[in-house]
């Protein structure tokens, strides 16, 4: 079938035209197109389809709270047409035959394609390296390696990993968390936590991690990525590690580009998350990271949880919120609205810059005749409320609930194919 | 007065005043023949304790029992919370059965925030993890008033692990709103990161603040910190922290000495200290129930009279 979106501007810029997509493919650009099927998409722009570095999708292991199937439907529904499933899962993703299975999964369900990301230690441990080149050797085509969720913290072992990756060109995502400086941590250390008795997860646990990873990075000349960096002092250690030409990128969520750990004074576990919101400063030094290029990445760390998870103590609950189907409407009012990007730098940030990362082909490409019709439409001028009863993910634990987001997606498409519409999974 | 009591901070000045003076009412019934008054009479209040607290359980459930409410004891250890129920669902089954107050103590800090959007009756916190403490604040401030004669300008000196203590925290945003100014002493490691915006002053010099203290507060120290490179040992903490004979010598001739216990005897109060004539330990337990009771009759919104005629 040929999709012809009508009167849409590319990355937001120039005058509007008609975009046909035809056998997977841009077919036309041009003005009055004739299509199969016509998206009126008059004051949209056109973005290349977000690619997600860092999705938690649940399966195998705990489909209660999210699979393969309902995580990639609000992949879709968020305007994604990759993301990277996180490792953590019930077996572990540390061989071939759980990454297999996942991307699998992600290809018969057919609305996104799915990534996986290869466990750095065997059962996320952080005592034995899994088998990093079956995996990259395999169906799933792994190169994104990770212990997400735990941090690579033996430093000899980190050191391995980054050399070993480098020879079917693998990067090394680190989850940045010293573990004897946040035992028991709860929440990020500073005066709120003083004043709610919850301990304190500072920011010199995550920015430790960080230099000792950047300058691995650079002693055998691998390549290191930064997962959900958080604070300003990691901002300023990646300015540094970038200005002396190490292979090092980073990534921010949408959470950290938006709330602050004043949220987390009423003990709703629903904000809490690892890492866990930051100072205000911290906010604001992340969101000028990511306008200067810094920070390379939005990568959402999209968390489902069952509902039992997080009705509870905070202190007993798990951590993590949902994040694929808000993270367009908070980069739009954090970064866009405020005047910090363009349209055209969202589709780097969003999109061609963590496909490069995960060396991802047929994604985060340019809008141009012949690229793979990898796009998503944009309303930038809609409004909407996030309603957590109406997403797709399985989940609910959204921080957004409530909040009024700038910035709607029309219609994402997959090689051409229609994944999802105003917002919804088709 | 708000229908819960989660944290100090909930209560105004003319709040925790109607307290304390509510309080002092309630103190009278104990010297009676018979300590009761029907004020709560056909009332439930349900002590939810999921860890154990011996002094404060018993203390709130005889005030309950002091105003006529009927007393259900809740222990969450030996329940089926153990056997892996939820706070929501011990909750929901509390309210099925109709209670009016919760008196809750928990391990984790919050929980009593959590309860009190389940439960429709009122929730007092009696202690949560490392959060607050209200009540505990409420009867020493009591203490302090009756002592002193008042709390305006009172130099209260808080001493220990100020880091763990739901005690410290209660007592100084409690004390702060009754306009006490409020020292906080510690070796660095056991004052929280953040606590330069709290409203009280900081010193790690026990010596120089005790002179000019009228009301000193130590607090426990868990010999489990140690391990975990708090300090180094007992013997060096309590050498640079303890409140020993010699140290108060240096108080002023009117200066109390008190402390929420439990004691660790030898360790940051020697037992001559505790024990002498400064200490305000044993009244602090007895107005714990006057004030227990006040808070009781308060947040259940009591119209009548508290205190009828014998």
């Amino acid at each position: 079938m040929r999709w012809v979106i009508k009167n849409v501007t590319l990355y937001g810029e120039g005058e509007p035209v008609d975009v046909a997509l035809d056998d997977g493919v841009i077919a036309e650009i041009g003005p009055g197109l004739p299509g199969d099927e016509v998206l009126d998409a008059t004051g949209c722009v056109l973005l290349p389809g977000f690619v997600d570095l860092h999705t938690h999708l649940r399966e195998p292991g705990r489909e209660d709270a999210e699979t393969v199937d309902t995580g990639t439907q609000a992949a879709a529904a968020g305007g994604f047409t990759a993301v990277h499933a996180m490792a953590n899962t019930t077996p572990v993703a540390d061989t071939a035959g759980v990454v297999e299975q996942v991307w699998r999964l992600g290809q018969e369900h057919g609305r996104c394609d799915v990534f996986p990301v290869g466990a750095v230690t065997v059962g996320l441990e952080g005592k034995e390296m899994a088998e990093l080149g079956t995996m990259a050797d395999s169906a799933a085509r792994v190169r994104v390696f990770s212990d997400d969720g735990k941090c690579v913290s033996d430093a000899s072992l980190m050191r391995r990993a980054l050399e070993y990756v480098k020879a079917f060109d693998g990067v090394i995502a680190q989850h940045a968390q010293e573990p004897r400086l946040t035992d028991g941590a709860q929440m990020n250390e500073g005066v709120n936590s003083s004043m709610l008795g919850l301990t304190g997860w500072p920011a010199v646990a995550e920015e430790a991690i960080i230099a000792r990873d950047c300058l691995l990075a650079a002693h055998v000349g691998g390549r290191l990525h930064v997962c959900h960096l958080s604070t300003a002092g990691s901002v300023e250690l990646i300015r540094w590690a970038k200005g002396k030409g190490w292979d090092v990128t980073a990534e921010v969520t949408p959470h950290h580009l938006f709330l602050t750990d004043d949220a987390c004074c009423g003990y709703d576990p629903t904000f809490k998350v690892n890492p866990p919101l930051r100072t205000q400063a911290d906010v604001d030094a992340v969101r000028e990271g990511l306008a200067d290029g810094t920070i390379d990445a939005v990568a959402t760390d999209h968390a489902p949880h069952a509902l039992e998870d997080k009705e509870t103590e905070w202190g007993a609950a798990a951590m993590g919120m949902t994040g694929l189907e808000t993270a367009l409407g908070v980069v739009a009012r954090t970064m866009v609205e405020t005047g910090r990007l363009t349209w055209r730098q969202v589709a780097e940030r969003m999109s061609e810059t963590p496909a490069r990362i995960g060396r991802l082909e047929g994604h985060g490409r340019p809008l141009a005749v012949g690229e793979p019709a990898n796009v998503v439409v944009v309303d930038p001028a809609a409004r909407w409320v996030v309603d957590p009863a109406a997403m797709a993910s399985r989940s609910r634990n959204t921080p957004f609930a409530g909040e009024h987001l700038p910035a709607r997606v029309r219609a994402t498409f997959l090689r051409g194919t229609l994944t999802a519409r105003e917002g919804k999974p088709t | 007065m708000n229908r819960h009591l989660l944290s100090a901070s909930d209560l105004s000045l003319e709040d925790a005043t109607l307290i304390l003076d509510t309080a002092a009412e309630m103190a009278t019934v104990k010297d009676r023949t018979v300590k009761k008054l029907p004020t709560l009479r056909g009332r439930t209040v349900v002590n939810l304790f999921f860890e154990d607290s011996t002094r404060t359980k018993t203390s709130f459930e005889l005030a309950a029992k002091r105003l006529s409410a009927d007393v259900i004891n809740f222990a969450a250890k030996g329940s089926s919370v153990s056997k892996g129920e939820t706070l929501k669902d011990t909750a929901l089954t509390l309210e099925a059965m109709g209670t009016d107050a919760v008196v809750i103590r928990h391990s984790w800090s919050g929980a009593p925030v959590n309860l009190a959007r389940i439960v429709r009756g009122s929730v007092v916190n009696a202690g949560d993890g490392t959060h607050e403490h209200p009540t505990q604040a409420l009867l020493d401030a009591y203490t302090m008033r009756e002592k002193l004669g008042r709390l305006e300008g009172l130099k209260v000196t808080i001493v220990g692990d100020i880091l763990h203590s739901r005690v410290a925290r209660s007592n100084v945003l409690l004390l702060r709103t009754l306009g006490a100014d409020v020292t906080l002493v510690a070796p660095p490691t056991l004052l929280p990161v953040g606590v330069d915006a709290w409203p009280a002053e900081v010193s790690y010099d026990l010596d120089a603040v005790l002179p000019k203290s009228d009301v000193v507060m130590m607090l426990r120290v868990q010999r489990e910190r140690m391990g975990a490179a708090y300090f180094p040992s007992a013997r060096e903490y309590s050498r640079r922290y303890g409140l020993d004979v010699d140290r108060v010598r240096n108080l002023q001739d009117h200066a109390i000495v008190m402390h929420p216990g439990p004691m660790v005897r030898g360790m940051e109060i020697a037992s001559e200290v505790a024990d002498g004539l400064r200490s305000t330990i044993q009244d602090q337990v007895s107005n714990g129930v006057s004030v227990r009771m006040a808070v009781l009759y308060l947040l259940l919104g009591g119209s009548q009279s508290a205190i009828g005629s014998e």
